[in-house]
């Protein structure tokens, strides 16, 4: 009998929501059938068995949200084996599993609980851990054993910072509230958790129940509150904005593409917008940090984010090393990725990281605006439309295709004369797009 | 780029440093001025420590009836005593080359400047230009000296440390001024050699950083060796004679001077931080110390520092500590934790050794602090060794059980703190303190029984 547990998609993944079973009680998976899809905040992925047997039980049902990673979800048994129902300890969807071995009684249950958080959270893989109930060891420093046991906080939620992942008093002290154990203990120590900002209800505010319909928050839509939020408040923001002349650049993309039909790949003018923001970051690559309170971080390659519109919020895949790669491959990358990011199919890894971002709003007609950081990145860089304007050439009044861009800063990493002359690098890239081969 | 890392100073913090960079796979290079090993291997730890053994073994003779021992005549060759203590410094300065040569770190002899450079500053020794991606400043610390009142050594009488390890002859009557660990030293090396031997302390009690209770008990035991104190006494002025020195202090409201052929002045320590263009690099410099972060960064690009010339405890261990989780952090490793707590040590006779928090300071941070206590009167091996002079202190977090600090006086008491320390690291519990198997017969039980008595568990009294 194996339990079959929530699996962590990538590093940071706390929790997810059971979006579907692909299996039932009863029926015989082998290693690598689908058995169910996750969703995560940013992802669907689907759960493939890892070892073979009948399903006894399915612990979580479909459609639950905010299941713990490492929950078992669902229970495995071999071929003929007796049905869950017999098993004297059943174990609850959001409990760690009673301990085979207990060393001592007593609220010491965390030692024996299963995986640790930090464990799976480092190998991303989308399947299904299992493991023989016997309980793998946390490890945790004594201190930090006791601590948790008198805070009510569940070592197997907590990720050590101590040698080889060990759990230490400092990662304790830091243990948020969450992580604390549902009743009774949680309700020990409940004066340790910092003070969350009120939450008023809209009755409160003045909208009356019943005037307005409710969509539950998604793992995406609670992802983007949070680090929007997180951004907005912490980071010291601040935009830059030029115009770019885009009638060179228009002409350049015709007659690229005519050279590139036979290829089937069309370059957008976004393309170009990512191609020339890389080169303008290796030329200007204070632009192209990182605040951190140990240091800026200055990134050896432009990684470069773009934010893609998709039904129920956003998600920012990435084009890795974007300066070494040519339009035709960024093209055909960036076009791959909108796609799979709509249909939800990006891998952790496509979306995680990245080193700057660029929003565009241009097709929705948008003439300038300034986005929100996306941490940790030093910059992001917001595009509006492209549209013919006046504009004043020597003492003359002339029409000329123009796209304003908005650049906003973090200002610890990135400075007012930092972030211009930056746009004074990318500003000519696209202005004469030849130099962007040079 | 002539190198990845230059250390400058070849100290306990920068050998050490050098030796983890070059395993690193840094391309290592080193600059001392004077001798490889620093103040530590030439004329600080370790030569004090020869000269104290002699000290210690030579005191001994006093109690050997009590073993059932005897000896004709006794005496000491002053100058032997001394050049042994040179000796030994000088193979440990030779293992520091060796060890040097054996990780491939280039030395270069000579001063350290700095000048503004490329990643970080450019190191010029005498006509030579150096330049690494980063450059580690571990020029060390030392005596402080306070000229306006006649605290300044001139090498016949009035002494630093420096002076005090390499006298012509133990000087007949001695005053030492400042009751810390080296001030203590000397006072115990001398008064063993049977220099009448004075200790003036300003504070309120001698060895101030040590848990009250302990200084109280050294204070005694001293005492019982000879060694007299004022204090809590101000020094106001010393003067020179071609005799000796008189010292004029004020003590408890009354004014007295003290006369002595020698005096010592061990007032605290001062880090090495000029000469070398920090201040026009723009380091931060705050009571003689270079200000860092927690990873050793000055502020200045490629620029860091670690141990003594970073600030207190002024501790050879420390800077190693450091000085590794500096190099480990600029190469990205994950560094060694430097919240651990450092031990410290004074080898007087009686030792003394103390890791983590004073029980007084416990209060402070408003612990509750459970309190143990054993004396080694009562422990087998030190009944049996004849030293049962001095107790094991423990202080426990009242409310969560962690040890958060342990005191000792005693025989070999140097040789057993890092017990105390290994359990502070490893954030141990008075569970696993208790748990513990300590061997029969050794001193270290006191440890195990002071750990017991702190909740009233103690077994042998």
């Amino acid at each position: 009998m194996t339990d079959i547990l929530m699996p962590a998609l990538s590093p940071t993944m706390e929790e997810g929501i059971l979006a579907k079973w692909f299996v039932k009680a009863g029926d015989t998976v082998k290693s690598g059938d689908v058995i169910a899809e996750i969703e995560t905040d940013k992802a669907t992925m689907e759960v493939e068995a890892v070892d073979e047997g009948v399903v006894s039980e399915i612990l979580v049902a479909e459609g639950t949200e905010g299941v713990k990673v490492n929950t078992p979800i669902a229970r495995l048994g071999e071929e003929g084996g007796a049905p869950a129902k017999a098993e004297p300890a059943k174990a609850e969807p959001a409990k760690p599993e009673t301990p085979k071995e207990a060393p001592k009684a007593g609220p010491e249950t965390p030692r024996n609980a299963p995986a640790r958080a930090e464990d799976s959270g480092k190998k991303p893989a989308p399947s299904a851990t299992t493991h023989d109930g016997g309980g793998q060891r946390i490890f945790a420093s004594p201190l930090a054993r006791r601590l948790a046991e008198q805070k009510g906080i569940d070592l197997s939620a907590v990720s050590g910072s101590g040698p080889h992942g060990r759990i230490v008093k400092a990662d304790i002290d830091a243990a948020r509230p969450g992580q604390a154990k549902a009743p009774p203990a949680a309700t020990a120590a409940p004066s340790a958790a910092p003070a969350p900002r009120e939450h008023r209800s809209l009755e409160q505010m003045g909208i009356p129940a019943g005037s307005y319909d409710l969509i539950p928050l998604d793992g995406m839509r609670k992802t983007v509150a949070r680090r929007m939020t997180d951004s907005f408040r912490d980071v010291p923001h601040f935009p830059l904005t030029v115009d770019v002349e885009l009638d060179e650049l228009l002409a350049a993309r015709t007659k690229i593409n005519a050279l590139l039909e036979k290829q089937g790949v069309k370059v957008s003018v976004n393309d170009l917008v990512l191609k020339a923001a890389a080169v303008a970051l290796m030329r200007v690559p204070e632009a192209n940090a990182s605040y951190t309170p140990e240091g800026i971080a200055m990134h050896h390659h432009a990684d470069i984010a773009m934010a893609v519109a998709v039904p129920g919020g956003l998600i920012t895949p990435i084009i890795r090393a974007c300066e070494t790669k040519g339009l035709a491959q960024i093209a055909t990358e960036a076009k791959d990725l909108a796609e799979r990011a709509r249909s939800k199919k990006l891998k952790p890894e496509e979306f995680q990281g990245g080193t700057f971002s660029v929003s565009n709003l241009g097709m929705f007609g948008i003439k300038t605006f300034s986005s929100i950081i996306n941490e940790p990145q030093g910059a992001i860089l917001s595009v509006g439309a492209g549209e013919k304007r006046p504009i004043v050439r020597g003492d003359k009044i002339e029409i000329a295709t123009v796209m304003s861009v908005t650049l906003t800063c973090d200002h610890r990493v990135v400075d007012g004369a930092t972030g211009a002359r930056w746009l004074a690098a990318f500003k000519p890239l696209l202005e004469d797009p030849i130099t962007l081969i040079v | 780029m002539d190198f990845d890392v230059i250390v400058i100073g070849s100290g306990p913090g920068g050998y050490v440093t050098a030796i983890r960079s070059s395993q690193l796979g840094f391309k290592t290079a080193i600059v001392e001025r004077t001798e490889l090993g620093g103040v530590c291997l030439n004329w600080g730890c370790i030569p004090t420590k020869a000269l104290l053994k002699s000290g210690e073994v030579y005191e001994q003779l006093d109690h050997l009836k009590d073993y059932g021992l005897s000896v004709e005549k006794r005496g000491f060759d002053f100058d032997a005593v001394v050049q042994r203590s040179r000796k030994v410094a000088a193979q440990l300065n030779s293992g520091v080359a060796f060890l040097m040569k054996k990780h491939k770190v280039e030395v270069v002899e000579g001063a350290a400047r700095l000048e503004k450079g490329k990643d970080a500053p450019t190191v010029v020794v005498g006509d030579r230009k150096l330049t690494a991606k980063h450059v580690i400043l571990a020029t060390g610390a030392r005596a402080r000296t306070l000229p306006a009142i006649g605290l300044e050594p001139d090498g016949e009488r009035v002494w630093t440390y420096r002076e005090a390890l390499v006298p012509k002859a133990a000087p007949k009557s001695l005053v030492v001024i400042g009751s810390g660990a080296i001030g203590m030293e000397f006072a115990s090396f001398y008064r063993a050699l049977g220099s009448d031997v004075t200790v003036v302390e300003m504070m309120p009690r001698i060895l101030p950083v040590e848990d009250e209770e302990v200084s109280k008990a050294a204070h005694k035991a001293f005492e019982k060796r000879g060694i007299k104190f004022r204090v809590p006494a101000n020094v106001r002025k010393l003067s020179k004679s071609k005799t000796g020195v008189s010292l004029e202090i004020e003590a408890g409201g009354k004014a007295e001077i003290l006369s002595a052929d020698v005096a010592i002045v061990a007032v605290g320590i001062v880090g090495n931080v000029e000469d070398m263009g920090l201040e026009a690099l723009g380091v931060k410099i705050e009571k003689t110390h270079v200000v860092t972060d927690g990873h050793g960064a000055t502020g200045v690009p490629g620029l860091y520092a670690i141990g003594d010339v970073a600030g207190p405890p002024w501790l050879a261990h420390k800077a190693s500590h450091e000085g590794v989780h500096c190099i480990e952090h600029i190469a990205g490793e994950a560094p060694t934790n430097l919240s651990a707590p450092i031990p410290g040590c004074t080898y007087t006779t009686p030792q003394i050794a103390s890791v983590g928090l004073t029980e007084a300071q416990a209060k402070e941070k408003g612990l509750e602090p459970k309190v143990g206590r054993f004396p080694f009167r009562v422990n087998g091996k030190a009944i049996a060794a004849g030293e049962t002079e001095g107790f094991v202190k423990t202080v426990f977090d009242g409310r969560t059980g962690a040890l958060v600090g342990a005191h000792m006086i005693g025989a070999e008491v140097t040789e057993m703190i890092q017990g105390f320390a290994l359990a502070m690291t490893l954030e141990a519990t008075e569970a696993e303190l208790h748990a513990t198997v300590f061997p029969h017969p050794t001193m270290s039980e006191a440890m195990h029984e002071a750990s017991l008595d702190a909740y009233g568990k103690v077994l042998h009294i």
